[in-house]
């Protein structure tokens, strides 16, 4: 077995969350991600080590399965499950500056629109990614946005739709946020949309999954 | 209350589209499961927003769909039409918008009537609001109440069915599918849905005797449809979304131990189960609702139908015409289909046509096979309570997927095949009575729901 930053890597990249856990089947009863974490640190471990060198290692394999299409959502929710339960263990190090999130993703479902299953899925995955995620719900107003993003002024933006009557909401609130904020970027998901339509209404992309929505975070964050 | 022990449809030859051992006789005189299929056309706005402002617009739309409609079923000589009305957000936040669109289609369809002689039934399907609160309160509250208005303003209008898609126990199953937890599937659909099904079709049922509208149905749309949509793009293994459908049956079958009659809904692909247990009609939407999205059940959803959807198509222009006129005539021609092989006594031959065509194929598909249809429907009457129902349904639906994929039945992904074992083991696991599957539940994603609002505490 390989050191404990690999041991990590691995118990993210499986999903394996902590020691009773009882999936995955083959590393039942073994320390998981909660453990290891707790163990690389008392074994002097740098929190950016541990965040750079094992936990997004670990979800940048099984990302790119999904992004491949060999792993399904369940794996990687699993694996971001575990990174999650693993950051617990290094909140003190982001409070005090000296780790810090790639950024902060603020999310809806636009004005009239409940659906909220994509949404819910972008905020799993972004968070398992290292992001700060704030969640606005469903039914969103474009003030909404307007009133948070003034408190976070350097986020990006994804709004969620599900219906072509709820489509057009989208880019209400995308003038209203950009007659504000002008550079802050939105972007846009859900089954109705492409990415013709972001481009009509001036939005900043259209990601039809969220493993793609971060991936492209993650290349204009670094 | 009603609770089926027993099957209307005991044998695979049985259930067959068109025919249904309690048929559902609208106050046209339209009869529904007594022999016919007959389309049900859905349609809704083209991307436009539903306010004050646009209301004129959102009229001219819904009266020009009407006429196309009404015009196309006409010149086909359809023996009869169901039109759903699927209101949007908006028209149930401002019930009394849905009631106009009501008034403005059933107006229609009886003018229609009156000059063709073609007997006709509007259903009109509410939103469920309750949607927007999280956690769901369900039972109480303005979503509820604004949702149950709407109701009354649809029955008043002249609404002959009244349904709705409705999503309690979604805020935690939404949570298990996208986990894969088979536990979390099973409690959420066999113990908060399907209280909530059973409370909230008292309320249905209640308005409907009230205003003589019929109590139509359901569906696991928000929960079996999503594991199917998102199976389809690749996110879910086809295995997981099988399972969902086979666990949705018990909770949409509360509509009808709670007053439903049917039709069910649409989008209820469970709806073969409810029709072998109930005997009451189903509407069901193949191919034909690849308008509204796609499904790898195009052929086997017509097997058993009693209506023939589209699902909903937007008022749009193609080559030909409008989109929902377009649409009428293929459900038209796909009905006509239909009849004429009961008519020529080939009726079970075109069913195992559509049931073989696809059934090779996809799980999900397979698990609506007439005769595992029957296996579910009968492994559900056995037992008591929506948690023990839905455990049972999804065994026989596990084994039956197992002994198929053996068999070389049935093609399973390679990457879904160390599913097997794994939701076997997850199946196997499953707490034999509901209270420990609540504890579970609660310790899991109590965060997630009030226990309140299903009326378990």
């Amino acid at each position: 077995m390989g050191n404990i930053l690999e041991q990590l890597a691995i118990c993210i990249e499986r999903g394996k969350v902590n020691k009773d856990a009882k999936f995955p089947p083959a590393l039942q009863g073994q320390d998981g991600a909660d453990e290891l974490t707790v163990k690389a640190l008392d074994q002097g471990y740098s929190a950016n080590d541990i965040l750079k060198k094992s936990l997004m290692v670990g979800m940048k394999i099984v990302g790119d399965k999904f992004g491949a299409g060999k792993a399904f959502v369940p794996d990687l929710l699993i694996a971001a499950k575990a990174m999650n339960t693993a950051m617990e263990h290094l909140k003190v190090y982001f409070e005090s500056g000296e780790l810090k999130h790639r950024g902060t993703v603020v999310i809806g479902t636009v004005s009239g629109d409940l659906h909220d299953i994509g949404k819910n899925l972008i905020r799993m995955v972004l968070k398992g990614d290292g992001w700060n995620v704030i969640d606005l719900g469903v039914d969103v107003h474009a003030d909404k946005f307007v009133e948070v993003i003034s408190e976070n002024p350097d986020c990006y933006i994804g709004l969620s739709a599900l219906l072509t009557t709820t489509m057009v909401n989208m880019k209400t609130t995308n003038d209203v946020i950009k007659s504000k904020f002008p550079n802050t970027k939105i972007y846009v998901g859900g089954a109705p949309l492409s990415q013709d339509y972001s481009d009509e209404i001036g939005t900043d992309g259209y990601f039809p999954d969220p493993y793609s929505f971060a991936q492209h975070l993650s290349a204009i964050a670094s | 209350m009603k609770t089926y022990k027993s099957l209307a449809i005991n044998t695979p030859e049985e259930l067959i589209f068109g025919s249904s051992p309690n048929p559902v006789k609208c106050k046209s005189g339209l009869v529904i499961g007594g022999g016919l299929v007959y389309p049900e056309i859905n349609f809704t706005l083209p991307p436009m927003s539903i306010e004050e402002s646009t209301w004129h617009t959102v009229e001219k739309h819904y009266n020009q769909i009407a006429v196309e409609v009404c015009n196309r079923a006409k010149r086909l000589k359809i023996p009869g039409l169901v039109v759903e009305f699927e209101q949007l957000p908006p028209m149930t936040m401002n019930p009394e918008w849905g009631g106009k669109i009501t008034e403005l289609l059933q107006n229609h369809l009886q003018n229609f009537q009156s000059e063709s002689g073609i007997p006709t039934a509007l259903r009109v399907t509410v939103v469920d609001l309750r949607d927007a609160d999280r956690p769901p309160i369900l039972r109480e509250g303005n979503s509820w109440e604004k949702t149950r208005e709407a109701f009354v303003c649809a029955a008043q209008a002249g609404a002959d069915i009244l349904s709705i898609e409705s999503i309690g126990g979604k805020e935690v199953h939404d949570q298990a599918l996208v986990y894969g937890d088979l536990q979390g599937i099973v409690t959420s659909l066999g113990s908060l849905s399907w209280r909530d099904m059973g409370w909230l079709w008292d309320e249905i049922t209640s308005i409907a005797n009230e205003y003589g509208c019929i109590s139509g149905g359901d569906t696991a749309c928000g929960f079996s449809n999503t594991a199917m949509q998102l199976a389809g793009k690749g996110m879910l293994p086809s295995l997981l979304a099988a399972l969902d459908r086979a666990a949705s049956a018990p909770r949409s079958l509360a509509a009808f131990e709670h007053g439903a009659v049917g039709p069910s809904k649409d989008c209820a692909y469970e709806g073969p189960i409810i029709k072998a247990i109930t005997g009451a009609p189903i509407s069901m939407e193949g191919k034909s609702s690849c308008c509204a999205h796609f499904s790898p059940l195009g052929n086997i959803a017509g097997a058993a139908a009693d209506l023939w959807s589209n699902e909903s198509v937007q008022n749009v222009r193609l080559l030909s015409g409008s989109a929902p006129e377009a649409f009428m005539e293929l459900l038209a021609y796909d009905c006509r289909l239909f009849n004429i092989a009961h008519k020529k006594n080939e009726a079970l031959h075109l069913r195992d046509m559509l049931v073989d065509s696809d059934i090779p194929l996809n799980v999900e598909a397979l698990i609506l096979e007439p005769k595992i249809v029957i296996d579910i429907a009968q492994a559900i009457v056995n037992e008591d309570g929506g948690y023990k129902r839905t455990k049972a349904a999804v065994k026989v639906a596990f084994d039956a997927i197992a002994k198929a994929v053996s068999e070389g039945r049935v093609e399973i992904a390679e990457m879904e095949k160390s599913w097997l074992p794994r939701l076997g083991s997850e199946i196997d696991a499953l707490p034999d009575n509901e209270e420990e599957a609540l504890e579970n539940l609660k310790s899991t994603y109590g965060t997630l729901f009030q226990p309140k609002a299903y009326g378990l505490e």
